[in-house]
């Protein structure tokens, strides 16, 4: 029973990892690229970690419950990096599949070329 | 059922790296390649942890966690290097 | 009671973590645990002048369970557009109005938007009135919006901001 339990959430996370990895290699702008990876491999690398706390809890030598602190971190992180890769692309102007946002054009008549303009982002 | 599991994962998230490795080269600007980087941190985690998981040691878990805290720390500063042209400002 | 635990609610966390870190329960980690959770934010002190207050524990953990269903069924439905053909996407940028005040509330929404899989929150307008969101298959702009509001925004302000 535990080992089946194993077995799909390591091969959950394998085909997450690996389908977040197609996202980036195949879709067609930065924009929607920046979705695969950010979100699928936290899910992937996710339960391929519940995956190894199961185990570890498992053999005997009492719980082992670190892996969920890579997992909380990931979880922390990933919406960080994601939110300013997506700050930069807007930054420099990255062509886009989707119509370009309305401020974008408001705040290059702002005269914010380089240098701490009015992007203050969380 | 491990057995062939865990190889078949394997195979996955190695591909996956080479995937990250393909946009890293090919990636036509600045924030495509360090998304290609950012991808390649978490899965080396995962291939870690697989390792973890496959030679049943719990050694690789601290490898895993520095990964994981010097990738963010890598990208947040390249990402403000991108936006300010700067790091330290 | 202010000078001595300036931030009642990290002492625990921050134990937490330690234990975790050392993957044990014995007592002498518990008290060094204890013991870095109170020093760690008194020294940090200058770093969060603002006290964290969480008024509904339990809409907060309600909270919590959502955005962790959202992950995993907003996941596969992601991993179908990827493997799926590129050209029926219709990837948008959608500016959310916010209502939230204070900067924890606010950057929680923003994860939380960039965790839950199909939108990322790109920017946040200087003056905090909306926040600009990048979805990877939006449909119907208005639907996003409103469930955004509705299911993150909404409970946040209750937790955080409610007098």
């Amino acid at each position: 029973m535990l080992e089946y339990l194993l077995s799909f959430l390591i091969l959950t996370g394998a085909v997450f990892t690996f389908i977040g990895s197609l996202g980036l290699a195949r879709l067609k702008d930065f924009y929607t690229r920046l979705h695969g990876p950010t979100k699928a491999t936290t899910l992937g690398v996710g339960s391929l970690l519940i995956a190894s706390a199961l185990l570890f809890s498992t053999r005997g030598d009492g719980v082992s419950l670190h892996e969920v602190l890579v997992t909380l971190f990931l979880f922390i992180t990933a919406p960080v990096s994601a939110h300013l890769l997506a700050k930069a692309a807007l930054h420099l102007e990255l062509p886009s599949l989707a119509p370009a946002p309305q401020e974008e054009t408001h705040d290059r008549q702002a005269g914010n070329s380089r240098g701490p303009g009015p992007h203050k982002g969380a | 059922m491990l057995s062939w599991v865990i190889p078949v994962a394997f195979a996955l998230v190695t591909a996956a790296v080479a995937m990250n490795f393909w946009r890293l080269i090919r990636g036509p600007s600045l924030p495509d390649r360090i998304l290609a980087l950012d991808t390649l941190y978490v899965n080396t985690i995962a291939l870690l942890v697989l390792l973890g998981i496959h030679l049943a040691s719990a050694l690789y878990f601290e490898a895993a966690l520095l990964i994981a805290l010097m990738g963010f720390v890598g990208t947040v500063a390249l990402c403000k290097y991108l936006l300010r042209g700067d790091i330290i400002e | 009671m202010r000078r001595l635990l300036p931030h009642p609610l990290l002492t625990p966390i921050l134990a937490l973590i330690w234990l975790l870190l050392n993957n044990s329960l014995s007592p002498g980690h518990i008290l060094l645990g204890l013991l870095l959770g109170w020093f760690i934010p008194w020294f940090t002190l200058r770093f969060w002048p603002e006290r964290v207050r969480i008024r509904r524990p339990l809409t907060l953990l309600r909270f919590i369970a959502v955005v962790l269903y959202d992950i995993v069924v907003a996941n596969l439905s992601v991993a179908r557009r990827i493997l799926g053909r590129p050209a029926a996407l219709r990837p948008a940028f959608v500016s959310v109005p916010l209502e939230l005040k204070t900067e924890l509330a606010i950057s929680l929404l923003a994860n939380t938007i960039c965790l839950t899989p199909g939108t990322v929150s790109a920017r946040l307008a200087p003056d905090r009135r909306c926040l600009l969101v990048h979805g990877l298959h939006v449909p119907d702009a208005g639907a996003l919006v409103a469930s955004i509001k509705q299911r993150y925004e909404a409970p946040l302000k209750e937790v955080f901001e409610s007098c």
